[in-house]
């Protein structure tokens, strides 16, 4: 295990070298109001984060990431393009015994921009790729998108795509709603009683609680709809299944997802996007040939990744968390942007595992 | 040293422990006036009676502070991470059953299951701007709980007391609690999800793995569980 001091050094080195690819650096505070990060992941954050009371500020969160404090901060600056570098802890809970360490160091790469995404993208992957150069490194890349535009082209009712998209990142729940939207799986029992019930909403219990009696009238009628829609075909069940299991390498899944956009025309434009990032990719001389693409990767991190995701992992230690992960999260701009929004792209580098693999 | 076998200070479960001891030719009894926390063991050799309260025995029993402690599976689940390396059950007693489920307002007549829940906690935090509220005090169960069944858009507000209140009062609108018949929910016209109790919980014997084992104690324990027939 290196000392800290070790991997303070290692951490300032990849920041000069994000400092020199031309970013701004930037701090965060290490206390968090926790509000903003628990409507942005939800109760979980608090499994992984550690919650602190603040008797005047109330709940405070130990920085669990820098993302969203830049992209705070980025976002009540005027949203203009931009290129951040940071470095610092961050802290994560460990509630059950993983001997991963609760408090390390983070050196990160953020580009605000609204030109050209997929050249970003490149940026961003080459810059982490060339700063872990001398280290045995296996690339995994995925694109969240892919997954959203075939959603979005589905044949079926904007609410089950709705349904869907929110639970991309939690893919047990992804798989019920879908088997059920495909008819593969039955209307429980207890919501068929509900649908052919003569007086539905009629009830011995009083109404408590701030729910009202029209909201709960307007999901039965929600659910009545949806009890009357056919299911999505079998054909595009069949072709979420496939682009769920591509795993391949990239070139390879491009084609894959060229001929599924066949059937599928609205994943047209983010396949075309792939390639771009592609070709960008092979502009700054990365051997897209043998870059290993996941269709599933990400779906399981953090919530906020919504384009092209990425990591990196120790090729020799697998037990090992990720030496650099990174992505896009376009969709989180706008969330705390307050009605601005701009194309984002970052990704961080973990110095002490780097360090740990280091020849 | 003695093995000190942590119960429950007061109330049903402190009566009920007792009894079960009792039954198996253990007597435990309170000592002194009726407010003095103070207690002694009959019918074996050395173990001490360490009177507290339920819910602080998990905590006891992870420090290696009491060796043996009565409570309710629910308190080590919920205060104790890794609860299988830090504690070891040695005897389920049969008495204090009690399920942690998940409650909604009955009149709620589209919510049956934790899908449900779920997509009505995407339309509360649309029509009401924040997460539909859970009163509860097992917070990392019941979070754990949801993140398995892929429930989003809600937050756990801390309830200690009278939790089945919180919906009436417009502090939550749903709970997840401890209940053993379900009367006090049904009386607060709340209503239990159909898809099964987080846990099912009872009073339970536990042994620390934390604890001094001196061979000494390794000897009492054995002659113990031998009493006890567990």
């Amino acid at each position: 295990m290196a000392s800290k001091a070790d991997i303070r050094a290692a951490a300032a080195r990849y920041l000069d070298g994000f400092t020199a690819a031309g970013a701004d650096i930037v701090e965060a505070d290490i206390l968090q109001p926790a509000e903003a990060l628990l409507d942005l992941y939800g109760e979980d954050i608090r499994a992984r984060a550690y919650v602190t009371q603040d008797p005047l500020r109330g709940e405070q969160m130990l920085r669990p990431d820098f993302t969203v404090p830049v992209v705070q901060m980025h976002m009540a600056d005027g949203a203009a393009p931009a290129r951040y570098t940071y470095m610092g802890e961050v802290f994560r809970r460990q509630e059950t015994e993983t001997g991963r360490p609760s408090e390390y160091m983070q050196v990160g790469y953020e580009v605000f921009d609204r030109d050209a995404p997929e050249a970003a993208d490149a940026e961003v992957f080459a810059l982490i790729l060339n700063a872990l150069a001398p280290l045995n490194v296996r690339a995994v890349t995925g694109d969240i998108g892919i997954l959203k535009a075939a959603i979005a082209g589905l044949n079926t009712s904007d609410r089950r795509k709705a349904a869907l998209s929110r639970h991309i990142w939690r893919p047990r729940r992804f798989r019920a709603l879908l088997d059920r939207f495909g008819g593969r799986t039955e209307i429980p029992a207890a919501r068929a009683a509900l649908l052919t019930a003569s007086d539905p909403m009629r009830t011995d219990v009083p109404l408590t609680g701030l729910r009202t009696r029209t909201q709960i009238a307007e999901r039965i009628s929600a659910l009545q709809h949806e009890a009357s829609q056919p299911p999505i075909p079998e054909g595009e069940m069949a072709l979420i299944d496939t682009i769920l299991e591509l795993r391949e390498t990239a070139p390879n899944v491009l084609i894959a997802l060229r001929d599924i956009a066949v059937d599928l025309p609205e994943l047209r434009p983010s396949v075309e996007r792939m390639a771009l990032r592609l070709d960008a990719l092979a502009a700054r001389g990365i051997d897209v040939d043998t870059l290993e693409f996941d269709a599933g990767y990400g779906r399981t991190a953090l919530e906020y990744y919504d384009g092209f995701v990425f990591g990196f992992y120790a090729a020799k230690r697998p037990e090992l968390p990720p030496v650099a992960t990174g992505g896009r999260y376009d969709a989180l701009t706008r969330v705390l942007g307050q009605g601005r929004e701009i194309p984002a792209v970052g990704g961080v580098i973990r110095p002490g595992i780097a360090l740990e693999i280091a020849p | 040293m003695t093995i000190k076998l942590g119960v429950p200070s007061k109330g049903r479960l402190m009566e009920k422990t007792f009894d079960w001891f009792g039954k198996r030719g253990i007597a435990l009894r309170r000592t002194g006036s009726d407010r003095e926390y103070a207690g002694a063991v009959s019918g074996i050799d050395g173990i001490e009676l360490v009177l507290l309260s339920a819910g602080e025995v998990p905590r006891e029993l992870a420090a290696g502070r009491i060796h043996l402690g009565v409570t309710g599976i629910d308190m080590v689940r919920e205060k104790l991470a890794t609860w299988e390396d830090r504690v070891s059950e040695l005897a389920a007693m049969g008495f204090g059953h009690a399920d942690l489920v998940i409650a909604v307002p009955g009149a709620w007549v589209d919510v049956d299951t934790l899908g449900d829940l779920d997509a009505v906690a995407a339309a509360f935090r649309r029509d009401h701007g924040f997460r539909l509220r859970i009163a509860t005090k097992y917070h990392r169960l019941v979070r754990e709980h949801l993140k398995e069944a892929g429930v989003a858009d809600y937050q756990l507000v801390d309830s200690q007391g009278a939790t089945e209140g919180t919906v009436a009062n417009l502090t939550a609108e749903a709970v997840a609690d401890i209940t053993s018949t379900g009367e006090t929910l049904r009386a607060n016209h709340l209503r239990i999800l159909s898809d099964g109790p987080i846990l099912r919980s009872q009073a339970t014997l536990f042994k620390s793995r934390a604890a001094a084992w001196s061979d000494e104690n390794r000897m009492r324990l054995s002659n113990l569980v031998k009493k006890l027939g567990v």
